[in-house]
């Protein structure tokens, strides 16, 4: 007689899974990029779709060349590979040489992800590892920007405009006298100029390709919300924290400091809260952590831009937020339950 | 027979000569030495500088040391090793001084600090200490020439990036875009790093192949008693 075997799974928990993975979760962040991506072409012009090109394809070539795999697609089919270059991409001045952007991506992927033993595995936030390579090499072509060629609904040229210093061959330099922008937080610390809150939130100003667009950001941070793409707690805490402590400062000095709405559209806070401090390997991954790293990530945003020598200082502080994360994911473990 | 000897000795001396130069590369293989490797070559001037330092300390404390290794008492013989080598970094720094002072200024505390360089230390405990002057002054020739060669070679690549030249002759011409990271300390540590990495890569691809040729010659022989 033939036995059948007992349909008895024995095995120890969890039991219920949700059945989302990486891919899937980089898939959903690569598909709010998009918009960000286009929006970037938009304002600055065919030359930072191909700066974001370019980012991506150093990122990728990287991690195919340094992870070793020769068959298949390997530890690209993730899509984080492709996820960091694009991220990298959107954080960098629209006029930067396609080499420096190359070298960005490649180096985030070599620096910031496969030297830690890959994916899962790494400190710092990989993206930004190329970004501040790029700062400390050339702090001249990071800092320089250009103005934005279209807004909303008037365009000049968005197809056409590329800036000419983006060909100059690798390692060389494109002299030229091309009109520069400044940041709107670079004309609030050296100039004492304001800038209107709706240019800040339509994104009419110069600054990285990406961090322009305050209503973009927000949207694309709501929908990734709403897909449960990432954990809210943590934009949320960042955002709040660089509110408290900018609306403090204005308080005591409205003369000196800028108000908290000037503070959270200008730069890149919007767009790292949505896209950098959510990245799953390098935050927090307790629920208080979340509040902890959005708090102290605030606090240095603030009293970097406020204090500190840079105009920008959202790169930095995530970096070094990044750098306690272990150290508040130990101290924030919760208790086990019954002890 | 007696040059059968001679030719014997002669080969052992440039073994001792020649490990230190690849094999055992002081910085590269043993990492030994590393605070001039990262501090001192931001151009390979500095690099080239700081090796003919060494060249010198090294050689002359390890004739020194070898010489006096039987009345050097053991107790005591780190703090004798010492001070036998500051006689000679003193000697180098006041020359560099008078010689080239511009140099000397900017390679700075380095000179005062090859005293204490584990490098230096390192071959008169693990080698002047234990064998003949002959050995000794070739191991420590090989090794202060691996050491250059090391510190050129970090320098090199420090220096054209960071700079666009090398010795001060424009690689790139007027419109290269200088990596300014490249001469600041974080530079150092790419470089030698990625360095590190490159003779890591080789030595154990080369280990591989070693395995692989001696798996082959093995399924040979066991194939053929098979057969």
């Amino acid at each position: 007689m033939k036995r059948h075997a007992p349909d008895l799974i024995i095995t120890t928990a969890p039991f219920l899974r949700e059945g989302s993975s990486t891919p899937e979760l980089m898939r959903q962040v690569l598909l709010a990029t998009i918009p960000v991506v286009a929006a970037g072409t938009w304002f600055f012009g065919f030359g930072a779709l191909l700066v974001i090109f370019t980012a991506t394809v150093g990122a990728v070539a990287a991690e195919w060349f340094l992870s070793g795999n020769r068959s298949g697609l390997g530890t690209l089919a993730d899509g984080s590979a492709l996820l960091t270059g694009i991220l990298l991409g959107l954080t960098l001045p629209p006029p930067i040489p396609l080499w420096m952007a190359f070298l960005g991506g490649a180096v985030a992927i070599a620096l910031g992800k496969v030297i830690w033993g890959g994916l899962g595995h790494n400190i710092f936030n990989p993206a930004l590892v190329g970004r501040a390579f790029l700062q400390a090499a050339f702090p001249e072509p990071m800092t320089t920007w250009s103005a934005p060629v279209s807004s909303w609904f008037s365009s000049s040229s968005p197809y056409v405009a590329v800036d000419p210093r983006t060909f100059a061959l690798p390692l060389m330099r494109v002299k030229t006298d091309v009109i520069t922008a400044a940041t709107p937080l670079g004309l609030a610390k050296f100039q004492g100029k304001g800038t209107d809150l709706w240019s800040l939130f339509f994104g009419n100003t110069g600054g990285s390709i990406g961090e322009t667009c305050a209503v973009l950001l927000i949207l694309c941070g709501l929908w990734l919300a709403s897909r449960r793409a990432l954990e809210w707690r943590l934009p949320v805490a960042a955002l709040s924290s660089v509110f408290v402590f900018s609306s403090t400062l204005h308080l005591i000095d409205s003369t000196r400091y800028p108000g908290p709405l000037f503070m959270l559209l200008s730069g890149g806070i919007l767009f790292g809260s949505v896209f950098m401090v959510t990245d799953p390997v390098t935050t927090p991954i307790t629920r208080t952590g979340a509040w902890v790293f959005g708090a102290g990530l605030g606090f240095l945003v603030v009293l970097i831009r406020i204090f500190g020598g840079l105009p920008e200082a959202v790169m930095f502080s995530i970096l070094l937020m990044n750098a306690v994360t272990p150290l508040i994911n130990r101290a924030t473990q919760p208790r086990t339950f019954g002890y | 027979m007696a040059t059968k000897m001679d030719d014997e000795e002669k080969q052992k001396l440039y073994d001792e000569f020649v490990k230190g130069i690849w094999r055992e590369n002081p910085v590269f293989i043993q990492v030994l030495g590393l605070c001039p490797s990262l501090a001192v070559t931001n151009s390979l001037m500095n690099g080239i500088a700081m090796g003919a330092a060494v060249l010198f300390v090294l050689v002359c404390s390890s004739f020194l040391i070898s010489l006096l290794r039987n009345v050097i008492p053991k107790p005591v013989r780190i703090s004798i090793y010492i001070v036998v080598i500051a006689t000679f970094v003193t000697a180098v720094d006041f020359t560099l001084a008078a010689v080239a002072p511009d140099l000397h200024k900017s390679l700075g505390a380095f000179i005062a600090l090859i005293v204490v360089n584990c490098l230096i230390l390192g071959r008169a405990e693990a080698f002047a200490g234990r064998h003949g002057v002959k050995e000794s002054v070739a191991d420590a020739i090989g090794m202060s020439i691996g050491f250059t060669l090391a510190l050129c070679l970090i320098g090199g690549i420090r220096e054209a990036l960071g700079n666009g030249t090398l010795l001060g002759y424009s690689l790139f011409g007027p419109n290269f875009e200088p990596w300014v990271i490249m001469i600041l300390p974080p530079g150092g540590f790419l470089t030698l790093g990625a360095y590190l990495f490159l003779f890591a890569y080789f030595k154990e691809r080369s280990e591989e192949k070693k395995q692989r040729q001696a798996d082959a010659a093995r399924n040979l022989t066991e194939g053929r008693r098979a057969a």
